[in-house]
């Protein structure tokens, strides 16, 4: 019941040349970029949490390298269903920063505007592993040429709709790439009191396909070994489940203090494997960064995100919203109540400027 | 257009062979609906006219069907899924309330999901236990679902129909008391029943009488009881979303009202009812309304079952009992 491990670019900067995948300096900047504004999303998410001005948070610090480097093994065209903390994998996905503080400061009327084959957060845990698999299952009915990638964390191996998708992919050979962050707690609980398997990967084997670990903090690893899942998914080689094994640096979410239920020095441990700081030293190594690029590059994202902030910021929900989207068309009780809450409304107003 | 006699199973069964048909994304998953035909048999025929692609028998996993049928829903399939039993559909609650309900609203209408639940419900055929309950109470408090019930063959293919197309995710509850209760004539081909409008049974002056599914019948064969008395039977077909009109209507006119459902009476669908006429024809009643339900018990194994359900004696008791307040 084993399942193999793979890592490419070590926590020092070093790398296996024997595994290195080939990428173009373009690709490279393009990764370590979009690491960094990941990071400094979720950062300023926790500062505007902080003072009021955003909901509950849960920030993805050290898991920039799993988000990121599967989301670039996809193709626009492959289906992405996220849980709620694949803020980096939006990101490189094209979602305007934006339309996500839009949503996390408390409107569904961030996803008005969502790009196609990315669907909107999943809350409850696992939920969204079978509609990855509905939706690559229907991608092979139809003969359609993609795949369908669902994250949840290590958590949701312990819920049925994960087992259950699964077993669904296994059985139909689903398109589907199962990515697994194991950030070693789901909220207090830590990775060895959810399952008493010895890895969360082996899981597949149960399942009849296979089930792969990777350095969760390794962008070349997470990236390769994605890309090679997807491109069997693609050509009829059925589902796999990547296990990434990395840490969650913060707070489970902006509602928790982690110092309860884990070890500073456990904290203090991962931070020597940061998965960014690593692909700088690898980039640097290589000569294509340096500190100059690097300032600039900062300068350049903290504008970026203030930008996003202040356009998020600005937007005022539609109340008309709340009614519109629950069926295709609106019901008669759903008109009844709209107008009554649009009367309430307009009677404050009027009482207000009276 | 040919007609033939047909029961409510086959009339289903028709519904789904043509939209099927006519329909290269519409589907049915479930278990046992492929290669066995359904356990009702309500999909026999399917697997071997349109083969294990689009007639798909799935592992034994409520919630796996649904939470996969939403994934298929929102890349443009029409998922016809069968729940077994009505009694193993609470699997599924966790999908529905969290998932398919809500996609068009969470995503703002970038997502919808037109999936059909087909499940049949109800007692009065000495099943096993979690195998006589009527649960659709559960499906009408989930914004965003429909819930549909028919009562007869004619309104099950006409309204099935409907659901398949309606780009809504729809409960299709299928009274299994009236699977094969009877026949009538069923036209082939085209025709629909639209969701959301209830049926005026029969016309009447006294009283207002509403049920849906099986206890339709049960409330004709009450009305026989009390042929004196003139009766406005009213069929909901479709529970939610409700349009009152045509009960307030009916109740403007009548003054008085008895309610037959076999889900449990508290908050029962007719607890709702009875807040509607309260809010817009309470000045019309001449008696308070009255409910003729499953009582607040799980529905009991078949030596007590009669009982449990509401009979045409019982309605008949209760028509005479608001007719003479």
């Amino acid at each position: 019941m084993s399942v193999d491990w793979l890592s490419i670019l070590d926590a020092q900067g070093n790398v296996d040349e024997s595994l290195e995948p080939e990428l173009d300096t373009e690709t490279l900047e393009k990764f370590y970029r979009t690491m960094v504004l990941t990071r400094m999303y979720d950062d300023k998410a926790l500062k505007l949490q902080r003072q009021g001005r955003m909901l509950t948070f849960g920030s993805s610090l050290g898991q920039e390298a799993t988000a990121v480097g599967s989301a670039f093994a996809m193709k626009p065209d492959d289906w992405f269903f996220p849980a709620f903390r694949e803020h980096g994998v939006q990101i490189a996905r094209g979602i305007p920063l934006s339309l996500l503080y839009i949503y996390w400061m408390g409107s569904e009327d961030a996803n008005l505007t969502l790009p196609p084959k990315n669907f909107p957060v999943a809350i409850p845990v696992s939920t969204q592993v079978l509609h990855a698999v509905g939706a690559a299952w229907a991608a092979k009915l139809k003969k359609q040429n993609i795949a369908s990638v669902v994250y949840f964390g290590d958590g949701a191996t312990s819920e049925g709709d994960f087992h259950e998708g699964m077993n669904f992919a296994g059985v139909f050979k689903t398109p589907t790439v199962f990515i697994c962050q194991n950030n070693q707690y789901a909220i207090s609980l830590p990775r060895e009191k959810q399952t008493a398997s010895k890895t969360l990967a082996q899981k597949a084997l149960a399942y009849g396909f296979e089930g792969i670990q990777v350095d969760g903090n390794d962008i070349l690893a997470v990236y390769s070994v994605t890309l090679a899942a997807l491109e069997k998914a693609r050509s009829g080689g059925g589902p796999t489940m990547i296990e990434c094994f990395t840490y969650r640096m913060g707070s489970h979410t902006t509602s928790d203090d982690p110092t309860r239920y884990r070890q500073a020095a456990e904290v203090e441990e991962w931070k020597k494997k940061d998965p960014i700081k690593r692909l700088r030293i690898y980039l640097e190594k290589k000569g294509i960064w340096d500190q100059s690029r690097e300032g600039a590059m900062i300068k350049e994202i903290t504008d970026e995100v203030e930008k996003a902030v202040k356009e998020a910021e600005s937007y005022k929900p539609v109340v008309e919203n709340m009614f519109k989207y629950v069926y295709a068309d609106m019901p008669l009780h759903l008109k009844e109540q709209m107008d009554e809450l649009q009367g309430f409304i307009s009677k404050r107003r009027g009482d207000e400027s009276g | 257009m040919s007609l033939a006699k047909l029961n409510m199973v086959q009339a289903i069964n028709l519904a789904l062979f043509e939209e099927m048909e006519k329909d290269p994304t519409v589907l049915v998953m479930g278990e046992d609906v492929g290669v066995d035909g359904g356990v009702f048999r309500v999909t026999e025929g399917l697997y071997d006219k349109f083969g294990s692609d689009r007639v798909i028998d799935t592992p034994l996993a409520e919630s796996g069907i649904v939470g996969t049928a939403i994934g298929m829903a929102v890349s443009g399939l029409k998922p016809v899924a069968e729940i077994q039993f009505e009694g193993f559909s609470y699997m599924t609650i966790d999908q529905l309330a969290a998932h398919a309900s809500r996609i068009r609203y969470r995503s703002r209408g970038t997502y919808h999901c037109p999936l059909v639940i087909r499940a049949p419900y109800g007692g009065g055929v000495k099943a096993l236990e979690h195998h006589s309950e009527a649960v659709a109470t559960f499906y009408i408090h989930i914004p965003g679902l429909k819930v549909v019930i028919p009562s007869t063959p004619y309104d099950a293919k006409g309204l099935l129909i409907s659901s398949i197309r309606d780009p809504d995710p729809v409960m299709f509850f299928e009274p299994k008391k009236l699977y094969r209760a009877y026949k009538e004539e069923v036209p082939e081909g085209e025709y629909t029943v639209p969701l959301g409008v209830g049926k005026k049974i029969t016309e009447g002056e006294d009283l207002t009488l509403i049920a849906w599914g099986a206890m339709v019948r049960v409330c004709q064969e009450a009305m026989e009881q009390v042929k004196d008395l003139s009766v406005e039977l009213i069929d909901l077909r479709t529970l939610s979303p409700l349009d009152d009109r045509v009960i307030i209507d009916s109740v403007k006119k009548t003054g008085r009202a008895v309610i037959v459902h076999e889900e449990p009476r508290t908050l029962g669908f007719g607890a709702e009812i009875i807040a509607r006429i309260n809010e817009k024809a309470l000045l019309s009643l001449e008696a308070p309304v009255k409910r003729v339900t499953g009582f607040d018990v799980p529905v009991p194994l078949p030596r007590l079952e009669d009982y449990y359900l509401p009979n045409a004696a019982k309605v008949a008791d209760a028509i005479k009992e608001v007719a003479a307040f």
